[in-house]
């Protein structure tokens, strides 16, 4: 009892028969095998899993994979350049050691892009409030916020 | 003369995947084949089984097996404690059954009923719900403080009073003494409230077994996965040990919660055979917040004893502490080996004498949380000693230096024997940095906008790099404590090293490999670190407690001793010199006085490829191993201050500076150091501020059972943090080096509850329960004004 779903995820046309409550975050995963998309709350409160989705920030845990047919899909493995050099944004995340154990860091750096999108030169109290939906237990936000002001700089240049 | 890499920010090699999403975290592991596991929970904190039908489950699409406590052989033991602490009366605590899946009764709400594999995760879930269990339900103990009163409910039949032990350290008489002399004492009571860990990746598990060899793997989210190996085979399923692989791959955040070893991995692992088939159980959120175990939660009454000059005389603490419904894998030393031998702090009190008493309850088991019995020895202190500065009216700083501990070595009069220090020297830069002299203007300031200001210290001190094995043993350890490291050069001269400590995001694979390249004069990239695998590792303790470079990275220095020996060996065959003229430096082994050297690649090679070599003398080959057992703990401390602005009229506390400086001895990484201080500081002052933990008292629910109730900091709940480090090199192990894990968590609390009290001290409050929530803040300064009206 599968239903038909087709989207682009990171620029890849993709067509798949899924189970309808399958969540997008799920699809991701375990149909695509994209695993830089992480779980890590199942109800849209700590942000691991956040994409975009036809150019804004979601969390992929809290859509069904049917809501997302026909949409244009980005997830953190369609971030870096082809030849697999690091996007300004992941490379400041290296730069300011915005990382530990690196679980958030993809919902992390997919949600920054989305904030730096809308606010090119964000301040401080900007990338915090903007950041609000994404938990992080090892960093304790400090370098992240650092990151993100080089990120949204480099990102200008 | 290459640029050194010891203390240098080098960026972190493990980055790169895992900014690309290429990193392989447990639940990432997919197995041809593989199965999902679900398990039943029990709702209720207290019930008697009657029964338990799996009959329609059993029959559900999909359902591949169910299985309950009945199904386990008897050979299956239960989860073991490995610490056995022994009471004031001689006679060893109470040690009650921790089984895999309830058998017979559940006893907090999560505890394991029964488990569902299934061909999908979905299926395994719906089948769950087919599970009919006929629970009689029973009165259940929630809070610390109930546990022991006149008929509260009983948990464990062989724990009369809930009690696990009481247990003592110190000298109580010279206590008693010090304190009828004493000119002033400081009372306070306090609750270290209870944590809920929150690594952001849930826990999981991939068992699989080969029936072709009789073997097992399990990849699991452990941050020490040959101790995870022993107890399982050795202690539970009764496994040979060199039949089971566990894997530990990349781990996201442990934060002490993925120390211990917990049922579902260990279910998995028999399952596993029983089905033939790999299964895979990833937790849900809802699952961690109940199963995990959980941190802190004592209750506790401390007193300190003080002379007419606010010389520290003696302290006396009584800790009721909460061990959950049963023992977790390290329970029990974390409110007595790790909590009260610290209690002497940064000082030089003369008298300590401690009482702890464990308690069993019907909640989540308890275990070690990121700082582990010291943040809760620290808060004692530090709240105690700033409660007394204020009742004595002595500054703050002035109190602290009066008594710092100022020369070592220095034995504590509770076990500890501090190596090294300098806290005038932390204490003298915090306030600088602090700008503690500008603070008095910034209250006024404050005060002017209707806002009460407030500055807070805290100068901590831990014990870290657990532990000589025998001081260890001597306290109940039923492990070793040491690490084990190798390191293999390859015939090129590149190396890979094999440790036994464990990285969930504190950086090893970088800061381990500048430690090398920094002994062997090569690049940071020229060296790969191996760790998390029982299968390629010789052995391992893993990583908590801080111990990481102070024990693993010292015998990763050990094993390195090893390979240059050798070399110089090779290198003077090949030079034609005697051994002893051979010194190793830059990466060149030379003849001492002369310009004739060969580089270490062309040793290495001339290892494997043994030529021109003394076969005679030495074996082909340059890989070694070491195993360090450390001779003594190491003694990380430092100053925090913390500077709060409370709006008395909603209650909130907004951060406005926080200042961390921590010795940890020498640094590798500073980079690396200053993200794991910030870390702790987010957790400690999550601690202060935000998270609580909190059970129904009547019925054992959790009643935060969701990141909507249980407030873990958020981007905009904390401040950028100022944070630097003094140097006292570590006196017993090669690198001079402490550790840094915990202190953040260890420091920041005590700092963030004396700011909000000195804020709030001119209208007579002396202490905010943690977390100090806006409504706590609040609620206080309203009794506040009630009683200055009254009187």
């Amino acid at each position: 009892m599968g239903i038909p779903v087709s989207m682009t995820v990171n620029g890849k046309a993709v067509a798949a028969e899924i189970e309808p409550r399958t969540l997008l975050a799920q699809f991701l995963r375990e149909h695509l095998r994209l695993t830089g998309t992480h779980v890590g709350c199942d109800t849209g409160q700590c942000g691991a899993c956040t994409i975009h989705l036809n150019g804004r920030a979601v969390k992929a845990c809290n859509l069904l994979t049917a809501q997302a047919q026909g949409a244009q899909i980005v997830t953190i493995e369609g971030v870096a350049a082809a030849n697999g050099e690091l996007h300004p944004m992941q490379a400041a995340f290296r730069q300011h050691h915005g990382l530990q154990c690196g679980f958030c860091t993809p919902g992390m750096v997919m949600a920054a892009l989305d904030l730096v999108k809308r606010q090119p030169n964000p301040t401080e109290d900007a990338i915090r409030a903007g950041l609000d939906g994404n938990l992080c237990r090892c960093t304790g936000y400090h370098n992240i916020v650092k990151a993100v002001q080089t990120g949204a700089a480099a990102m200008k240049g | 003369m290459n640029a050194p890499v010891i203390g240098t920010r080098v960026e972190r090699k493990e980055d790169y995947r895992f900014l690309t999403g290429s990193g392989t975290y447990t639940d990432d592991v997919a197995l041809p084949g593989q199965t999902c596991a679900y398990f039943l929970r029990s709702q209720h904190a207290h019930a008697k089984i009657n029964r338990i039908d799996i009959s329609k489950a059993k029959t559900a699409p999909g359902v591949i097996e169910v299985f309950t406590g009945a199904d386990l052989p008897g050979s299956v033991g239960g989860l073991p404690c490995g610490w056995l602490i022994t009471d004031v009366n001689g006679q060893p605590m109470k040690e009650p059954k921790h089984p895999l899946l309830a058998q017979g009764k559940v006893r907090y709400v999560g505890d394991h009923v029964a488990v569902v594999i299934a061909e999908t995760l979905n299926q395994a879930k719906d089948a769950c719900e087919l599970i009919e269990v006929d629970y009689e339900v029973l009165p259940a103990v929630v809070n610390v403080a109930d546990a022991r009163k006149p008929g509260a409910a009983q948990v464990h039949d062989i724990a009369p009073d809930n009690t696990c032990y009481v247990w003592a350290l110190g000298d109580k008489t010279a206590v008693d003494k010090a304190f009828a002399q004493a000119a002033h004492v400081t009372k306070l009571d306090f609750i270290n409230n209870r944590l809920i860990p929150n690594a952001i990746e849930p826990r999981a598990a991939v068992a699989s077994y080969s029936r072709g060899d009789d073997s097992y793997t399990l990849y699991v989210t452990s941050q020490n996965p040959h101790v995870a190996r022993l107890l399982m085979t050795a202690f539970v399923l009764g496994l040979p040990e060199h039949k089971l692989r566990v894997i530990a791959p990349d781990v996201g955040g442990g934060f002490g919660s993925k120390i211990f070893l917990y049922a579902e991995e260990t279910v998995l692992t028999w399952a596993s055979k029983q089905v033939n088939r790999p299964i895979k159980w990833t937790a849900e959120r809802s699952e961690s917040f109940v199963s995990d175990a959980h941190g802190r939660d004592h209750l506790t009454s401390a007193e300190l004893a003080l002379d007419k000059n606010g010389g520290f005389l003696a302290l006396r603490v009584h800790t009721t502490a909460n061990m959950g419904a049963y023992l977790s894998t390290f329970a029990s030393c974390i409110p007595t080996i790790l909590y009260a031998t610290l209690l002497a702090g940064q000082y030089t009190t003369p008298a300590i004498y401690c009482e702890v008493t464990a308690v069993f309850t019907n909640t989540a088991p308890v275990d070690a949380y990121r700082g582990a019995g010291r943040p809760e020895a620290s808060y004692v202190i530090e709240r105690l000693v700033s409660t007394a500065a204020r009742e004595m009216k002595i500054p703050d700083a002035d109190i602290r230096r009066r008594n710092f501990i100022k020369e070592f070595p220095y034995q504590t009069p509770v076990a500890l024997c501090y190596d090294t220090g300098d806290y005038e020297a932390t204490l003298t830069e915090a306030l600088k940095l602090a700008d503690v002299a500008g603070f008095e203007a910034r209250r006024k300031e404050a005060a002017a906008r209707g806002k009460l200001r407030g500055l807070g210290y805290s100068a901590y001190i831990e014990a870290c790099g657990l532990a000589p094995s025998n001081v260890a043993g001597s306290l109940g350890a039923r492990a070793g404590l040491f690490e084990a490291g190798e390191v293999r050069v390859h015939p090129t001269g590149k190396v890979t090293v094999f440790t036994g400590s464990h990285s969930h995001g504190q950086g090893h694979e970088t800061t381990f490999a500048q430690v090398v390249a920094d002994r062997l004069g090569l690049g940071v990239d020229d060296v790969d670190i191996v760790h998390g695998d029982t299968g390629r590792i010789l052995f391992g303790m893993g990583t908590y407690g801080s111990r990481s470079i102070a024990v693993g990275g010292t015998a990763i220095v050990k094993a390195l001793d090893k390979i240059v020996a050798k070399g110089k060996r090779i290198a003077a065959h090949l030079l034609e010199a005697p051994d002893a003229d051979i010194e190793f430096k830059d990466g060149k082994f030379t003849v001492a006085g002369t310009d004739r050297q060969v580089p270490f690649a062309q040793v290495a090679l001339s290892a494997y490829v043994p030529h021109h070599y003394p076969l005679d003398k030495l074996e082909p080959g340059l890989n070694e191993s070491a195993v360090y057992d450390p001779t003594n703990f190491t003694f990380p401390a430092g100053s925090h201050i913390c500077e709060v602005e409370v709006d008395p009229d909603t209650g909130a506390t907004k951060i406005v500076n926080f200042t961390a400086v921590d010795d940890f001895g020498k640094t590798i990484n500073p980079m690396i150091v200053e993200g794991q201080v910030h870390g702790g500081l987010a957790q400690g002052i999550g601690q202060a501020l935000l998270e609580a933990c909190v059970y129904d008292r009547e019925t054992g629910q959790l009643l935060t059972g969701t990141y909507l109730d249980y407030a873990v900091p958020r981007a905009d709940d904390l401040p950028s943090f100022k944070v630097t480090t003094r140097e006292t090199p570590c006196t017993h192990n090669p690198l001079g080096v402490k550790g840094c894990g915990e202190a953040g968590a260890i420091g920041a609390p005590a700092a963030v509850i004396n700011a909000i009290v000195d804020a709030l001290a001119h209208l007579g409050i002396r202490d905010i329960e943690m977390p100090a929530t806006p409504q706590r803040v609040w609620q206080a300064l309203q009794s506040a004004k009630k009683e200055r009206i009254a009187t």
